[in-house]
């Protein structure tokens, strides 16, 4: 089966520093896998090397079947990434946002609203311009673009930060969701790998390449309500 | 190792003999033009020992305008084109400005000096004279783009889109400067054409100006590609350098990361 | 394409309508340089009027400037230009949207300026259809080689001073034509009768043609540059 991601000896200079110093990846389609390792490791740069955002200066890199170095732009559209700014357009209310997003990449602009209560952004709160809302409720909002669009391949930086626990539930529930529906999930954290049940793989960036990667000794299975809520409510700590 | 020798031949011997022997020739070329032009060649009848300028001035722009200009716009373009894209291209564009914005200026100043005892003026604003100063501002801005810090490839992308839109003004600015005059009633058109009637031996150091500044224009491109391989020869190796530091941040010491297992990697693969 | 220019453009205008930055910020500015003309060449109205078409498209132009970083402010805020780039939106599209964006905003812009010309300085309007057509194909042409430099200097530290320096002697050949379309129509200028304007016309339609087509064509490969 063809990976959804890989990357062979990824090198990627920004200026003069070289935020990914010979990377080698491979995730399979519908797979889970945590990227973990200190501040500036590097983690973010191979999230945003797999959007296309970040050109690779060597080594190689296939990300949903196209080229990173010669086909970017049919990447477009296909990757949905969460990223420690919101990406959002602050005089617009949170459904203009939302709907110019969904619109923008061709998706159903009926799941709007189911996708809106499932992270409990109430009708008052929908009408509200993003720029007058609380970091944690962007945070929503931008995981509520990522949900009605359904990419194939989710790109999660820090997923956790900015999420109470009950939205940390409702994550994990999305995330098993769109695995079960072939989706492709790729996550940066801090956090141990006990936040993240649902992973079926855990790599150690240091210093710009992957030192190290382990398979989670729960493979995955269908995670059980409260089981989640155990583990995020007390997960917190870096 | 002797000073003028560099520590890493950019290319292959047999291009340095080419290059050095297109600067020989075009020494020897210029020299007999100006041998031709400031001794041999006689004055015009109007204009005097100022008609000595004819072969220096159409040649310089004949140089900025259509070869710099033309070389960089098109090496854009190709640049551009994801068939034909390499480096060589961006290289080459980038070289052609820089050597192209020399010979603009010149054409400027040649061209000044030759109008103001002829018309009275430092400037007209015909327009070959505009074209040519619009175009010099156009290529100052495609240099200045290329100082903006980034990554190799972002910078070409910037640098071909300057060049490409820049290639598509010029003509449209020469155009509506021509349109300016011819339509605009009741004013002297300048004639900006200063062309003596050529005849003779002038006609031959004519060709021959044009011969020399092309050679001229040629080695200093080729000198100046060279410049530009090989500081991105010294970015490379500043590269290799800041990797062997990030690779090391892997293997050192860090601050205790409790459940982080770190594989002693032992150094640079 | 066209169903992402409507998208893009609707965005950046509803944008608009919220913030109101341009009308509120870059229009004043635009009418604050007319009165400044003014006071260089007043009190006598006669080198106003004669100047007007000139003071005109000058404040246009350095309007344009604003408005189009303005558009590309927009997407200032942490990662939203990211997110139009991961969108999946046609990079044409996303320029004929903001282009368009910035044309309408351009166009209202004008009618004041239009206004103001005619009221400050005193200058009489002989043809409207002139006016207009050149209004509105020197704007476009503006605001798709705006967009397009704009694309390019955006998210630069260097932007604000680059813009202008890159943007106006491109836009040259508008100033030309348009103040000379528009003297045609104001009956300025020795023996300038109404026509005298159309190939004036017909260079400002050459002119958004040809930028709006490269725009289209280099706004995807331009996009690519971090």
């Amino acid at each position: 089966m063809v990976p959804a991601v890989l990357l062979r000896t990824a090198v990627c200079v920004t200026g003069r520093f070289p935020a990914l110093a010979g990377v080698d990846l491979a995730v399979a389609q519908g797979e889970v896998v945590v990227l973990e390792g200190p501040n500036g490791a590097g983690k973010t740069s191979v999230l945003r090397v797999c959007a296309g955002l970040l050109p690779l200066t060597g080594g190689e890199g296939t990300v949903l079947g196209c080229d990173l170095r010669r086909d970017v732009p049919a990447l477009r559209g296909r990757v949905g990434m969460l990223g420690h700014a919101a990406a959002l357009y602050d005089d617009l209310t949170v459904v203009e946002n939302v709907r110019f997003a969904v619109r923008a990449a061709g998706a159903d602009v009926a799941r709007i609203d189911a996708a809106l209560d499932r992270l409990e952004l109430g009708g008052r709160v929908r009408r509200t311009p993003v720029g007058r809302l609380s970091a944690g409720q962007r945070r929503r909002v931008a995981l509520a673009l990522l949900v009605t669009r359904r990419p194939e391949l989710w790109l999660l930086d820090e997923p956790h930060a900015g999420l109470d626990a009950d939205a940390r539930v409702v994550l994990g529930e999305i995330v098993s969701e769109v695995v079960a529906e072939g989706a492709t999930v790729l996550l940066a954290s801090h956090e141990p790998e006990e936040s993240w049940p649902l992973a079926d793989r855990v790599m150690s960036i240091v210093g710009g390449r992957v030192v190290e990667e382990r398979a989670v000794a729960s493979t995955r299975r269908p995670a059980l309500p409260d089981q989640l809520r155990a583990v995020s409510g007390g997960a917190h700590v870096a | 190792m002797s000073p003028t020798e560099p520590a890493v031949a950019p290319w292959s011997p047999a291009t340095t003999w080419v290059v050095r022997s297109l600067g020989i020739a075009a020494a020897a070329a210029l020299a007999a033009t100006i041998w031709l032009g400031l001794w041999v060649t006689p004055p015009d009848e109007v204009q005097h020992n100022l008609v000595r300028l004819v072969y220096v001035h159409p040649p310089i722009a004949w140089v900025a305008l259509y070869l710099a200009f033309g070389v960089a716009a098109v090496s854009s373009v190709l640049w551009l084109w994801p068939r034909t894209r390499s480096r060589f291209w961006d290289r080459l564009a980038a070289s052609a400005v820089e050597v192209g914005v020399v010979f603009t200026a010149l054409t400027l100043i040649t061209g000044s000096i030759w109008g103001r005892p002829t018309w009275g003026l430092w400037w007209t604003w015909d327009a070959r004279l505009t074209s040519t100063a619009l175009l010099l501002v156009l290529l100052l801005g495609y240099l200045a783009v290329r100082r903006v810090p980034g990554d190799p490839d972002s910078r070409a992308r910037r640098s071909a889109v300057v060049a490409l839109v820049a290639a598509v003004d010029v003509p449209i600015v020469h155009f509506s400067v021509d349109w300016w005059h011819t339509l605009h009633q009741g004013a002297t058109v300048l004639n900006a054409n200063l062309s003596p009637t050529i005849h003779g031996s002038m006609a031959w150091t004519l060709l021959l100006g044009f011969v020399a500044f092309t050679l001229l224009f040629a080695w200093m491109l080729a000198i100046r590609y060279r410049v530009e391989l090989l500081s991105e020869h010294l970015e490379d190796s500043e590269l290799d350098v800041a990797l062997h530091e990030r690779w090391a941040e892997g293997t050192g010491s860090l601050p205790g990361e409790p459940g982080t297992a770190l594989a002693h990697s032992g150094g640079p693969a | 394409m066209w169903r992402d220019t409507v998208l893009v453009a609707g965005k950046d205008l509803r944008i608009e309508v919220r913030s109101r930055v341009v009308m509120h910020q870059v229009v004043p500015v635009a009418v604050l340089v007319l009165v400044l003309f003014a006071f260089a060449l007043g009190p006598d109205r006669a080198p106003m009027i004669q100047a007007a078409p000139g003071l005109f498209w000058v404040a246009v132009l350095f309007a344009s400037v604003l408005a189009v970083q303005r558009s590309f402010a927009l997407e200032a805020p942490d990662g939203a230009r990211d997110g139009l780039r991961l969108s999946g939106l046609d990079p044409a599209g996303i320029f004929l949207g903001k282009t368009a964006a910035v044309t309408v905003q351009m166009v209202i812009l004008e009618v004041v300026l239009t206004a103001g010309v005619v009221v400050l300085y005193g200058s009489h309007i002989r043809s409207y259809p002139s006016i207009i057509v050149a209004g509105l194909a020197g704007t476009a042409g503006l605001a798709a080689a705006g967009t397009l430099y704009g694309a390019l200097a955006a998210g630069l530290r260097v932007r604000e001073t680059l813009l202008p320096f890159l943007f106006l002697p491109i836009a040259a050949p508008v100033l030309l034509a348009g103040t000379r379309a528009w003297q045609a129509a104001l009956g300025i200028g020795a023996g300038n009768t109404g026509s005298a304007g159309d190939p004036w016309i017909r260079l400002l339609l050459v002119f958004a043609a040809v930028y709006l087509a490269l725009g289209v064509v280099i706004y995807g490969p331009l996009q690519e540059a971090s």
